[in-house]
């Protein structure tokens, strides 16, 4: 193997797995908000939000 | 009100978790631009500098594998300082904190393996030793992978939360282990080139696009750290809003609303 072969290897294992990284963590995030979403509109929620929850219509 | 109760306010302002991820919102489109400039700054650099004399283009590696490096450290020193939070001052972004950050470590650190042994070889002849410096790194990897199995074999985040924050601030006895090795023992590894009392031995063509690719890589440790831990929120949400409606149905209550709205919790 060549010098060049460790340096783009070395490079190719970094892109990847950071890539890897951010897309887990990016695509992660939109299925959590889709589930709060779809838990939201099945009329569940917490309690805590429960106590503040404006009534419907109101100015946010 | 004065100075010092206003910046107290805003800390504690950043313990509602509501708060934090309006902030998260806010500042993650910002910092992931400038995380993608600094990378194009940094990889340009590196790929334009000139090879060592010795080395040859290898050299390049210490442009992923230093920061990587660095990074393990620094990831495992904000878990450590989160661990303080959720023991001593129960703040309750800190278990969030130690959460969401020990996933990017593992990923840093099995980076600064990788990336030295593909270093090492065509420089010291072989692919690994067990020296000083390789095994505690290795160690820190498995304590990772441990941290995250154990968060992971809790139902309940919270009571994982202590559980985990001792076993991390015991393990921070690693750190300063791994930043001395190479002066404590008889190391393959060579010493510090760049964090040294007497400035830096490394020339200003390397130099600069390391620190550079360095800036970038903490820059995106931070922006996925802000990321994961609004994903770890909104888990938590999600989890309370099933409890909720579990509860909801052991009281035979068939219409959920309707009793969530007649049922506030003060918090």
């Amino acid at each position: 193997m060549t010098h060049t072969t460790y340096v783009i290897a070395s490079y190719g294992v970094a892109a990847i797995t950071i890539l890897g990284l951010i897309l887990s963590i990016y695509f992660g995030g939109r299925r959590r908000q889709r589930d709060l979403a779809r838990l939201e509109a099945s009329g569940i929620r917490r309690r805590s939000a429960s106590a503040v929850q404006p009534p419907e219509g109101a100015a946010k | 009100m004065s100075e010092q109760s206003l910046a107290i306010r805003r800390i504690s302002d950043l313990a509602n978790p509501t708060r934090f991820l309006a902030l998260a919102g806010r500042i993650l489109p910002w910092l992931s631009g400038l995380t993608v400039l600094l990378f194009a700054i940094g990889l340009y650099l590196s790929f334009t500098t000139e090879g060592d004399y010795q080395q040859g283009e290898t050299v390049r590696i210490m442009y992923i594998h230093v920061p990587s490096a660095w990074l393990s450290m620094m990831c495992y020193t904000v878990m450590a300082i989160s661990a303080l939070g959720t023991l001593v001052w129960r703040h309750p972004l800190a278990d969030v904190s130690a959460r969401a950050a020990a996933p990017i470590g593992a990923v840093f650190t099995f980076l600064a393996l990788v990336t030295g042994s593909l270093w090492g070889k065509p420089m010291w002849g072989t692919w690994w030793v067990w020296d000083a410096r390789l095994t505690s790194v290795f160690v820190l990897f498995l304590m990772y992978l441990g941290l995250i199995a154990l968060n992971r074999a809790f139902e309940d985040p919270g009571r994982a939360a202590r559980v985990s924050a001792i076993l991390i601030l015991v393990g921070f006895v690693n750190i300063p282990i791994i930043k001395f090795s190479v002066e404590w023992w008889n190391t393959l590894h060579q010493p510090a080139s760049v964090m040294r009392m007497d400035g830096p031995a490394i020339d200003a063509e390397f130099l600069r696009p390391l620190l550079v690719m360095a800036g970038a890589f903490t820059l995106l440790f931070f922006t996925l750290h802000i990321a994961a831990m609004r994903n770890e929120i909104w888990d938590r949400r999600m989890m309370a809003m099933r409890r909720q409606a579990a509860r909801l149905a052991g009281n035979g209550q068939s219409k959920p609303q309707e009793l969530a709205e007649g049922r506030g919790e003060a918090r």
